[in-house]
């Protein structure tokens, strides 16, 4: 078997409710090595519900994550990266009294050999790969607090990719980013494709995901309408399966689809 | 010139604020008393008067630093110090026999068990149980006050074990004129040893490095006070009495019946101190453990979804708060040369309000340990130089208490100005 028949991750039929509302319901996808699937859909919708069960950062109610084909057990955000998936969270999740190095080691820290920390070795390393993404990013020694929007992004992006990521989840990336750092952001994604990673990308913005992503996946309600390879659908049709659940002929419809199940309404199963 | 040489020192300028602002005080209770304050005596006093406050002001600082608080420390103090009491001064002079020399060891590591056990319960409650760390001390503050009275149903215990009571100062409680200055050269020498190695790890990396006159003056500086703390506890000589006795005890002679000067040195508990200090200090600037507790300060989400085991890392400050509390514990009962049950009352705000005043954000995420234990000197300085200069008790606790708001109130504005 190839590496491109196996998904690298397989959530199948993934359920979780907050109280009474059903935030993600049996909610389905695949995510191939060296593709980028782009997660679409309205605010609520469940994309960032979902991918935070992959991450670990909530637990689900029901369904199965397999990664490579074996099941995968991830109770919390520890597991989920010994598998190899990182997240960039939309929040960024950073530790805004620390400063830059210390947030991109933050849980994986360098230790001398006396087994305290090595910060020379980690400003070192956050030098290096700070340098790669963002060249004009220069306070090292500031908490990231102190640092722009912008800037705060890239340490958040260069965490993901520090340690070897099989696999990447991106919520909303690029949102606090200009023109030219969002350029970037989509080269890196281009360029890690390359590498085979498989990338996860949340976005709102329908150009980035036309422009990025292999395949698409329309959420609505929790639920998944349809994925589609981009080439076999229109940015129409997108808009189409975010805001009216209508799967288009070129998409593979899921059980969020409309036409698929017209009279599910409200009272579900 | 100076202002530029001192900021490529790269010292943090609220530390040095508030070094400040403490010689500020000295120097006005020096006045004031008609110099009094800046003797040998008051000071080698004040420095064993700080001791046990300081110990506990590092721990707290983790605490605080982690958005918790521990309201409980005082009355574990007080339960700790009974329990000490009673196994050094009953339970094991039945076992071991009357001022055995491990009486003493026995005793403080059962103490300091005892901390860790009861710190790592309150911890476990807080981190695993979800209840506020206010409530779940605060229950402890009632809890373990009682437990000390309980021990001997009120009762003191005292005398304690001659051994265990050098923890506590006073003139054998302190380590003589040549072993501070071994100690203080060898401070000194690792000062030196660890602005050579920072030096040479951040030229290996090739970062940029502080001046070397800044290097220079940054050592000079911290070996010069070391030394001379070293040179005023040695200026602080043994009571007559005490000299008369320890002559009489070792038969020397005496050539012209004079009396020989024997100098106090530092004291146990200060020494103490320091090294609790320094281990802290380490541990929450060297280690996974203290990135930990600042992380969780400042994101607690952001650490979570970093894989950091946020619950144990939370019951482990508070592990470290009792076992530090137990060794105040120690510390006080010595000095006292009795455990009572109301050892320790009030202690909790004391110690919150040194680690506050030493720049520990209420807020979490920010303050150092050396800053907490500067805060403890600072709150000692201010009470006993108002007992220098006679002032009532109560207005003593309201300047106290005014201090502390104004204090808080000034780091505000700073931290305010920093981050703008």
């Amino acid at each position: 078997m190839t590496a491109s028949t196996v998904p690298l991750v397989a959530m199948r039929d993934i359920a979780l409710s907050f109280g009474g509302v059903r935030a993600v319901e049996r909610a389905s996808i695949e995510l191939y090595a060296g593709e980028v699937l782009a997660l679409v859909g309205h605010n609520g919708a469940g994309k960032s519900t979902l991918i935070k069960i992959l991450s670990g950062a909530v637990q689900r109610d029901g369904g199965t994550i397999a990664v490579r084909g074996a099941a995968a057990t991830i109770a919390n955000p520890r597991d989920a990266k010994n598998y190899g998936i990182e997240t960039i969270y939309q929040t960024l999740a950073l530790a805004d009294n620390l400063d830059t190095a210390a947030n991109l080691f933050l849980g994986r820290e360098l230790r001398t050999g006396l087994g305290t920390l090595d910060d020379a070795a980690m400003e070192a390393k956050a030098r290096e790969v700070m340098g790669r993404l963002n060249p004009h990013f220069r306070r090292f020694k500031d908490p990231v607090r102190a640092l722009s929007g912008g800037e705060r992004q890239s340490v958040a992006i260069a965490r993901a990719i520090l340690f070897d990521a099989q696999i990447l989840i991106m919520d909303e990336p690029t949102a606090a980013l200009g023109p030219q750092e969002t350029a970037q952001v989509a080269e890196l994604v281009r360029k890690l494709k390359v590498e085979g990673i498989g990338i996860v990308l949340i976005s709102h913005d329908i150009a980035d995901v036309f422009d990025l992503a292999d395949r698409i996946c329309v959420m609505k309600n929790g639920r998944v309408v349809g994925t589609a390879r981009a080439g076999d659908v229109t940015k129409d049709d997108v808009l189409g399966m975010i805001i009216l659940g209508n799967c288009p002929p070129g998409a593979s419809a899921g059980p969020g689809a409309m036409h698929q199940t017209p009279i599910k309404g409200p009272k579900a199963r | 010139m100076l202002g530029r040489l001192l900021k490529s020192t790269e010292l943090d300028t609220r530390m040095l604020g508030m070094a400040g602002a403490l010689a500020l005080i000295w120097l006005a209770f020096h006045l004031l008393s008609g110099g009094l304050f800046l003797t040998p005596r008051n000071l080698w006093n004040l420095s064993v008067q700080s001791s046990a406050v300081a110990i506990m002001a590092a721990g707290m600082t983790l605490v605080i630093v982690a958005r918790n608080i521990d309201l409980s420390i005082g009355s574990m103090l007080g339960f700790i110090g009974m329990i000490m009491g009673v196994l050094q001064t009953d339970l094991l002079p039945k076992l071991l026999g009357f001022e055995h020399p491990a009486t003493w060891i026995v005793t403080l590591a059962a103490g300091l068990v005892l901390g860790i056990v009861l710190g790592g319960f309150q911890g476990f409650l807080i981190a695993y149980l979800g209840i506020p760390a206010f409530i779940v001390t605060l229950g402890g503050l009632l809890v373990w006050r009682g437990g000390a009275w309980w021990v001997t149903s009120g009762q003191t215990v005292a005398p304690l074990d001659d051994r265990f009571r050098l923890m506590g100062g006073g003139p054998e409680g302190a380590i003589g004129a040549a072993w501070s200055w071994a100690l203080g050269l060898l401070a000194c020498v690792a000062v030196v040893a660890m602005l050579a190695r920072h030096r040479a790890r951040r030229k290996k990396f090739s970062f940029p490095l502080r001046p070397m006159a800044a290097e220079i003056l940054v050592g000079a500086v911290a070996c010069a006070l070391i030394l001379g703390a070293v040179a005023v506890a040695d200026a602080y000589p043994w009571p007559i009495g005490s000299v008369r006795r320890y002559v009489e005890a070792n038969h020397i002679a005496l050539a012209d019946g004079a009396l020989p000067f024997i100098a106090h040195g530092i004291a146990i508990p200060v020494l103490i101190a320091i090294v609790v200090g320094v281990k802290m200090t380490f541990l929450a600037t060297r280690t996974r453990f203290g990135r930990y507790v600042y992380a969780i300060g400042g994101n607690p989400e952001a650490a979570e979804l970093a894989g950091v085991n946020t619950r144990w890392t939370i019951v482990k400050t508070f592990m470290l708060m009792g076992l530090l509390t137990a060794l105040g514990a120690a510390v006080s009962i010595a000095r006292l040369n009795a455990a009572t049950n109301s050892e320790g009352t009030l202690a909790e705000l004391l110690v919150i309000a040194a680690a506050v005043i030493g720049g520990t954000s209420l807020s979490g995420g920010a303050g150092t340990v050396a800053g907490a234990m500067l805060g403890a000197v600072l709150m000692q300085s201010l009470q006993s130089g108002m007992v220098l200069l006679g002032v009532d008790t109560p207005l003593q606790n309201i300047v106290v208490g005014i201090v502390l708001v104004g204090a808080v109130w000034l780091d505000t504005v700073y931290r305010r100005r920093a981050s703008s």
